[in-house]
């Protein structure tokens, strides 16, 4: 074994750890603290006095029906997103590794929609898909599909989960793309001797080497599909028809924001907090135990 | 089992670049063809082109007497070892041994007889429900031989498969792979740079150099016989002494660059005022007792003693002048020390002529 590197100065790597510990304790364990605080108090209508009521806000939230169901809505709409955003990223990536001439301008192409904001994202969809005036509307419905996202709440998911992980495959495209090529293509040949078509090459090889990717961007996407989809439901549906885009993280920001009752979605923040760290938690037990890292 | 033959097989790059320039080779039924050549001389291209793994730009390359130019690697019905081994990391060994029989569709107690009668042979047995990580170099390059041998394939290529190996384990290797090919009897093809392999392996040799085969005979034959100063040079450690000369009295000595003149026996002489190289391998210098029975003088610049044989270099001298490096491969127990003047004979029958234009024998 080599001998530990040490730094020479007690102080420096204190110093050289604190920018990232002031970013990571103003804006993220300070809000949370104060979740957590808000989270066991009920504030007045008018914000001027808060009472401690301990875990009652929890318990009415557990009961409501509209939290279980955003809890539905979180599920069907994170899994869809993740699986989509992956599913479809690994095939341009696939794809684009067998392009020999002008593979840069097709990376760089793909790679462009992770630039836009998801709220502009959102409102592009928007546009194309509006009942209204959007051109693939007025296509679908002239190829005889009735459809209305905004009375129609599976057709209102299914663009929200279109728009999330449209703008989500770059970025996965991208990590597809560096670990497809870090696969020896020696490998590759060697499959191609044993008698292993392209189908089976890559289901066999390609795709179990692929694996250390394919789990980080599990992880990613998860907390992407949680979290960073707030803008496009947001522009997209905002939370409806009815409640059948409302997300865990949507209704948080409705019940907080919205309708000011700070101690309800204080809760909710908190349970979503603890839903992200077991999930992860969780994936990274079980799942990265199949994964094979080189 | 099959014979691999190759006609005037072509490889260009991008319509200008060629790297394999019309190589014609017969290979029979269970020989050894070892291409050998420095870095870049297509041999790689060539392996690669017999596999599949690199479309032909012209000529012809048959299997078994059938013109495979066509088919994919997988209908050709070889086998090869990587460089890199290519062992599937995420596999056990046995997956990696039976995974081109499953491919085939071979039935399962059929490919744990072959996987395991292959691991018995290579002494993998107990490594079978390892990784490949888990593995050595040397255990490692033997899951590469034994993923090559179960599928008892038309034929074996080799794509120089022990340069990543310590010395000692290439040497060990390098034995292994050669009573495993005699003993199953599979027409073979193996490209390395290491001359050391290519004389030890090969039953025929193909030298290559910049997209061509410089000669193709039995190892033996090219070390007796080299074709050209390319093949002269690069066969046999120390290389080969090459000397510039001029032929001289009507075809009965040779006039060193140097000023000497000297009279290699037992070969043929060119004709006068002829330039050429003489060629003469360190091994053939003998040491002589007195200068007047010398071809040539040897000045000594320095000494590598390796035990059984002592290395001396240094250059030619005659007079004052001095000629090109000399090298001459003495017995260990000869003393030689640096500034020693060395008188050495040519053995009989054992110069080599070239011309120094065509860089061809003469």
């Amino acid at each position: 074994m080599s001998p530990r590197v040490t730094f020479p100065n007690k102080l420096l790597p204190y110093l050289l750890l604190a920018p990232q510990l002031a970013i990571t304790i103003v804006f993220f364990y300070w809000p949370a603290s104060q979740a957590l605080r808000q989270s066991l108090l009920r504030e007045d209508p008018f914000g001027l006095q808060s009472t401690f009521v301990g875990l009652a806000n929890f318990r009415r939230v557990l009961n409501d029906p509209n939290y279980i169901n955003a809890v539905q809505v979180t599920v069907i709409f994170s899994i869809a997103t993740a699986f989509l955003a992956m599913a479809l990223a690994l095939l341009l990536a696939v794809m684009a590794d067998k392009i020999i001439r002008g593979r840069g301008i097709y990376r760089t192409l793909l790679i462009w929609p992770y630039a836009v904001a998801p709220a502009i994202a959102g409102m592009l969809w928007l546009f194309m898909f509006n009942p209204a005036m959007g051109t693939f509307a007025y296509m679908l419905r002239s190829a005889g599909f009735g459809w209305d996202p905004l009375l129609n709440g599976p057709q209102a998911m299914t663009l929200v989960i279109a728009a999330a992980a449209w703008k989500q495959i770059s970025y996965n495209f991208l990590f597809f793309v560096a670990g497809l090529q870090a696969i020896p293509k020696t490998l590759i040949e060697a499959a191609a001797i044993d008698g292993a078509g392209e189908n089976k090459r890559f289901w066999t090889i390609v795709f179990p080497l692929l694996a250390p990717t394919t789990f980080f961007l599990l992880v990613i996407n998860t907390t992407y599909a949680f979290f960073d989809t707030f803008g496009i439901i947001h522009a997209v549906t905002g939370g409806g028809p009815g409640k059948a885009t409302e997300t865990l993280v949507y209704k948080v920001y409705n019940d907080g924001f919205v309708n000011l009752i700070l101690g309800d979605s204080a809760a909710q923040s908190v349970i979503l907090m603890i839903i992200v760290i077991a999930l992860t938690a969780i994936q990274f037990r079980y799942v990265e135990k199949k994964v094979h890292y080189g | 089992m099959a014979t691999v033959e190759l006609k005037d097989v072509r490889k260009t790059y991008g319509g200008t670049v060629e790297a394999v320039k019309g190589i014609s080779l017969s290979i029979p039924d269970g020989a050894m063809c070892v291409l050998v050549g420095p870095s870049g001389c297509g041999k790689s291209t060539l392996l690669r082109m017999i596999a599949g793994l690199e479309a032909i730009t012209s000529g012809t390359v048959s299997i078994d007497g059938k013109v495979v130019n066509t088919l994919g690697p997988a209908e050709r019905d070889i086998a090869m070892v990587f460089q890199n081994y290519a062992l599937y990391p995420h596999m056990k060994v046995y997956d990696n041994m039976a995974y081109g029989l499953r491919n085939r569709g071979t039935p399962k107690d059929e490919i744990d007889r072959r996987v395991r009668g292959a691991a018995a042979t290579l002494g993998l047995t107990e490594f079978l429900e390892r990784k490949p990580r888990e593995l050595s170099g040397g255990q490692r390059q033997r899951v590469a031989m034994g993923r090559a041998i179960v599928r008892n394939p038309k034929a074996f290529l080799f794509d120089e498969p022990l340069s990543n190996l310590d010395a000692k384990l290439r040497g060990q290797m390098r034995v292994e792979i050669k009573n495993l090919q005699r003993s199953l009897g599979v027409t073979s093809v193996y490209v390395t740079h290491d001359q050391v392999e290519a004389m030890t392996l090969a039953d025929t040799l193909v030298v290559m150099n910049q997209g061509v085969a410089e000669q193709i005979d039995t190892p033996m034959a090219i070390y007796a016989r080299p074709a050209t100063i390319f093949v002269a040079g690069f066969i046999g450690s120390p290389a080969m002494n090459l000397l510039a000369a001029e032929g001289g009295d009507n075809g009965k000595g040779l006039k060193l660059a140097s000023g000497g003149f000297l009279k290699p026996r037992d070969i043929v002489l060119p004709e006068s005022g002829r330039s050429v190289l003489l060629g003469v391998r360190p091994e053939h210098l003998t040491l002589v007792g007195d200068r007047k029975n010398a071809d040539i003088e040897l000045k000594v610049t320095a000494v590598e003693t390796l035990g059984a044989d002592t290395l001396a270099h240094g250059h030619s001298v005659s007079g004052d002048a001095r000629s090109g490096e000399l090298i001459a491969r003495l017995p260990g127990n000869v003393g030689v020390d640096v500034d020693d003047l060395l008188p050495l004979a040519i053995n009989a029958g054992s110069a080599h002529i070239f011309d120094a234009g065509t860089g061809r024998r003469v």
